[in-house]
Parts: structure tokens; sequence; C-alpha cells
């Protein structure tokens, strides 16, 4: 185990390092540069110009900002953002509990409805329950989010009235000190009222469109898994000496068929992060996704640079330990190794 | 001299049926998937004769005639079925012309994934030690950063257009053709019919793509046929957020961004692309399912 994890580990160095090399060289190939977007229209003195440039490194070259860059990471300094003048690090930790918290409760929401939907459709197999629940998970499979959340706000949002439209929070009539940066901890800790069911009915839209992708893939995973498990001997021992179905399933199966459920959960953290881009941008939710599209459109490199190469981390990681838990949960693994 | 004429009727062997024919027998045992195959083809139907059947020119704006409804709303006309958009241009033509595009891009996509994904797979598979060590590396790699965001930084770097979109999602998506030929390729090489292959003297080339490389094929339909919904999907997100096909092709993930001021007046100049979408790809995923069921022998029989 323990010489799998090292050569686990040590397989993820390379990644890492060409990781950081191609975000930087992407970024730099972006055309526009940074100094020019500034500059607009009104126009600067060719001197002033070669100042800023000698400013942010631009006049060095390539290698040299390359190694710059590095050795920067190396000190945890990402850069600082051309824009806004903050630290990149210190704005991408601001922004990233708003989508922590949207991806936790898309998952949630995804696992909660996900799984039992999956299992009931393996146990009611070709039926009515099975073919509809099904048919409504490829549905949710095959839907384009972006739209997904417009159709909901126009419907929940716009006609119902029941939620609102974008944001976290309703900043005016709330305001407590941000302690954890999860809105909906801190409005309880504030103690105000109203401010948890109002951090609440922001978040719930939002969700429901991040989780219909994963809650469709986890269903079809627990479905296909369950009807794999539910042909194993044991399964028919359990259901011989009589047991209860619900426990059977419940408990025998079920246990079993969430191995490869739970990897596809880890490993959906990917998708989950992108589909934030696109979740953030319609709900004005403000996390890491939509500040990655912004920066793009202000063409500002280090915070580009510096937020695809934190969320790729956080992806690369992630996957580590999926790998690592899926040997712990799964002992038949483990000793394979 | 007598014939026994009930004998040969046994002992005559049965021909078995042609992999087509027993193909199509079990594919056609999931209603969802014919049916998903139905609304492909109408799809394509349209997107062929687009320049036929659509009503009207994608491009012209009908001044006097802006936001109109569909023919089921009060107001509605016969002779814009499906309503006009904020520039009075015919809703149903474009969303027409729209299907070219989306399965353009969907169907390059794959092309471009399947041919670059079976090369650099087998030769994965094939030469192993740092070759093979250096490819899934960079699979590695572009799989870390998530898709979405890859596709944007692309685009970004290569400019919004429509064949940077393809550029772009094929980039995104590449890394599952390699890895699935890679573990395929893998599994058949230590086969013994390969090894006899060798034996036998046939050359590398002919071993990698004549002797291995069909009975690596099944899977890869089936990602193929999964892998052009994913791509329509990306490349209209891509659209939505306005770096993919530009104004005034009728993109249908560009077209919803463009009429996202109308979601309260006008909703359905914002529905109705989103529908577009969702049942071509929907119908696409139905039909990859159904052949997934009946390419994959172990599901067969289950």
């Amino acid at each position: 185990m323990f010489r799998f994890l090292l050569r686990r580990l040590a397989l993820t160095v390379p990644t890492f390092l060409a990781l950081m090399f191609v975000t930087f060289m992407m970024i730099r190939m972006v055309p526009g540069d940074p100094i020019e977007v500034r500059r607009g229209e009104r126009g600067i003195s060719p001197e002033r110009l070669a100042e800023l440039r000698h400013e942010m490194g631009l006049d060095q070259p390539i290698w040299k900002q390359f190694v710059d860059y590095v050795w920067g990471l190396a000190h945890g300094d990402f850069g600082v953002s051309i824009i806004t003048k903050n630290p990149v690090l210190q704005e991408f930790l601001t922004l990233f509990p708003a989508t922590v918290e949207l991806s936790v409760c898309a998952l949630l929401f995804a696992v909660i409805i996900g799984i039992p939907a999956g299992v009931i459709a393996a146990s009611r197999r070709g039926g009515v329950y099975d073919q509809s629940l099904m048919g409504l998970a490829l549905t949710g499979y095959s839907m384009p989010i972006f739209w997904w959340g417009l159709i909901l706000i126009l419907l929940v949002s716009n006609t119902l009235g029941w939620t609102p439209v974008s944001g976290r929070v309703d900043l005016i009539k709330y305001y407590y000190p941000s302690v954890t940066g999860f809105m909906l901890i801190d409005s309880l800790l504030s103690g105000e009222k109203g401010a948890f069911a109002d951090a609440v009915r922001h978040l719930i839209l939002p969700t429901i469109v991040l989780g219909t992708v994963p809650l469709a893939v986890i269903a079809r995973m627990t479905r296909s898994s369950m009807l794999e498990v539910l042909e194993e001997d044991y399964v028919r021992t359990a259901r011989a000496k009589g047991l209860a179905p619900y426990r059977v399933i419940g408990i025998h199966a079920l246990r079993n068929a969430l191995i490869p459920v739970v990897t596809v959960i880890g490993l959906s953290v990917g998708s989950l992060l992108a589909g934030a881009v696109l979740t953030e941008t319609i709900f004005s939710w403000p996390g890491v996704g939509k500040w990655l599209i912004e920066s793009i459109g202000r063409r500002d490199y280090p915070a580009l640079q510096g937020g695809i190469l934190l969320i790729s981390s956080i992806v690369i990681v992630v996957n580590l330990l999926v790998d690592l838990t899926y040997g712990l949960i799964n002992p038949r693994i483990r000793h394979a190794r | 001299m007598p014939v026994d004429v009930s004998l040969p009727a046994i002992t005559r062997p049965t021909a078995p049926p042609s992999p087509l024919l027993s193909f199509w027998r079990s594919f056609r045992e999931n209603r969802g998937a014919v049916l998903g195959l139905a609304v492909v083809s109408i799809v394509i139907l349209v997107a062929i004769f687009a320049n036929f059947l659509a009503p009207h020119d994608p491009f012209e704006q009908y001044r006097g005639f802006t936001k109109l409804p569909p023919i089921w709303v009060d107001g509605g006309s016969w002779t814009y079925p499906l309503g006009t958009d904020a520039l009075g241009r015919d809703m149903l033509s474009r969303l027409m012309y729209g299907s070219r595009i989306s399965l353009f891009i969907g169907l390059s996509v794959m092309a471009v994934s399947m041919v670059v994904g079976v090369v650099l797979g087998l030769a994965a598979g094939w030469f192993g030690g740092v070759v093979d060590v250096i490819i899934l590396r960079i699979m590695d790699l572009i799989m870390s950063i998530p898709s979405l965001v890859l596709a944007i930084l692309i685009v970004a770097i290569i400019g919004p257009n429509l064949t940077n979109t393809i550029v772009a999602v094929t980039v995104v998506y590449l890394p599952r053709y390699v890895r699935l030929v890679r573990a395929s390729a893998l599994t058949e090489l230590s086969k013994d019919y390969v090894t006899a292959a060798k034996v036998s003297g046939v050359g590398p080339w002919r071993l990698m793509f004549v002797t291995v490389l069909p009975n690596c094929l099944p899977p890869l339909i089936v990602q193929a046929a999964l892998g052009v919904s994913d791509a329509i999907l990306e490349a209209a997100a891509l659209g939505f957020l306005g770096l993919g096909a530009q104004p005034p092709t009728p993109e249908w993930g560009s077209m919803l961004a463009d009429s996202r001021d109308l979601i309260t007046s006008h909703p359905w100049v914002m529905a109705l692309p989103g529908i577009a979408i969702l049942i071509t790809v929907l119908a696409i995923n139905l039909m990859g399912d159904g052949l997934r069921d009946a390419l994959d022998p172990r599901l067969r029989k289950s």
C-alpha cells in the first residue's frame, strides 16, 4: 500500500510541472497584451508603456519569466492580478468558498437523489419505474445546463417568484461578517432572522442546475452497478435465507454496489468545477468560475494563470485522494497490490 | 438414386447471421435506441436539406416582424411557424441551419479525435516505455484541467470561431479516445491470436491496424457516438459564452445567448434553441446506449 502511495505521488509530479509550464505558455500566447488592453483608447506615452512593462516583468525574456514564475510559486506567490492589484492567491481564496459551497451542495443533491433513484431502478428492472427514472437520467445527462439554468430562472424566479435571480444573499437586507466564507454557515452564525433562509433560497437553483449532470451520472452508475451485484451468489444466499428484500438490497447489495459509484463521485470534481463556470456565470454567483471567465475578458494573465493552476491542482489532488480511498474501501484492490 | 429429403434440412449447417444483422437484431430490441436513431436520422436529414426545408433565409431580417411568437401562441402566424427573434429572423429557419453547424462540429470533433486517438493510443500500447509514459502524462494533464476551462482557454488563445471551437473541443475530449484505444490495445496485444500473427511474420503496421485495431473497435464506436453528443454540448456552451461560432451564424448556443435579454418578455426565443440542443443530444445518447448494449456481448447476455 505504501509503495503504491509513493508511486502514485511520484506520477503526479511531472503532471504538475507540465501543468505549470503549459499554463504559463498558453497565457503568453493569448493575443492582446494586458498593457495594450489597459491603455485603452486614451493612449499613453511610449516611456510610460516601457515602464509598465518593466514593472510587470513583461520586458524579460520568456524563459526568465517562467523561472521567476516557478520560483514565485514555490514561495506561495501566484502573481498579482493586473486589474485589481491583489495577489492572485488571495483573490482565489476569497472566491473559492463560494464555489466550494455551491459544488458541495450540488454533489449532495446529486448523491441524495441519484443513489436511491439508481437503486429503485435496478430493483424494478425493466419496469415502469426503471424506464421512467432512466429516461429522466438520460435527459439530465443530455441537458445543456446553461439553458436549464435560464429555464429555471424563468419558471421559478420570474413566473413564480420563489427564488432570487442571482447572487448569494440579499446584502441590502442582511449584513453579517464573513467568518468561514460559506454563506450557509455565516448566516446561521450571524443569528440574523431570515438570513439563513435567504441564503438557502439563493442557493437552490444553482444547486439544481450544477447537480443535474452528476445526478444523472450517479443514478445511471448506481443502477448498472446494482444490477451487476444483484447477480452475485451472496445476494442469492441472502435472499434464500429469507432476509427481507429491503435488507438484501439496501445492505448486502448496496454496500458493494457503491464502490464504483464512490469513484465516480470523486472523479466528478473536475466536471463539477467545469459546470461551475457556466452555473456561476448564469446566476452571477461570485465564485472562481465566473472570475476565470471575467479574467479572460480582461486579459488578466496572472489571474488566469494562477486560477487555472490552482483549480487544476485541486483536481489532481482530489483524483489522487479518490485513487487512494478506492484502495481503502475496496480491500480486494488493496490486497491485489 | 433415392434421395432422403428429410436429412439435408437437418445436417446443413446454418450459416451464422452476419455480424451486421446480429448487431441490428440486438439493437432493435432497445426501443429507446431505435427512437434515438429515428430522431438522429431526422436531424441529419434536416441538416442536409436545410436549404430546401427552411421557409426563409436564416440571415434575412424581417424588420416589420420582430419577436413574433410561435404558431401555438396568440399572435403567431404560419409565415413564421416558430416565431422570429429580436432582429426579425425566422426561428425555424435558423434552428434548421443551426443543426448543420452542431452536427458538423460534433462529427468533426468525433472524426479527428478518432484518428488522433487511434494513432496515439496504438502507439502508446504498442511501443510502451517512454512513448507510453509521455502520451499518458499529456493526457493526464489535459484531463486535470476542467474541460470547459481548457476549451475556453484554447479558444481565447486561437480566437473564437467555428474551426477553433472544433480544435478546442477535440483537444478536451482526446484523452478519452487515447486511453480507450490504449487500454483495449493492451488487452488485445496479450492475446494468443496476436502472438500467432507475430509468429507467422506479420509486420508491425499490419499487426496494429489490420489485426488488432478491428478488435478494439466496439468500445471505440460507442465512445464515438457519445463523443458526438458531448462535443455538441461543449460547443454550445462555448457558443453561449460568446466564444464559439460568431454572430450572425445560427449556432444554437450563441442564439441562446443572444436572446438572454428576452427571457421574460419573449421566452420562446431563448427556449427553442435549448430544446433543439436537448433533443439532438438526448437522441444521440439514446442511440449510443443502444449501441453499447448491442456491441458489448458481456452486457447483452445479462
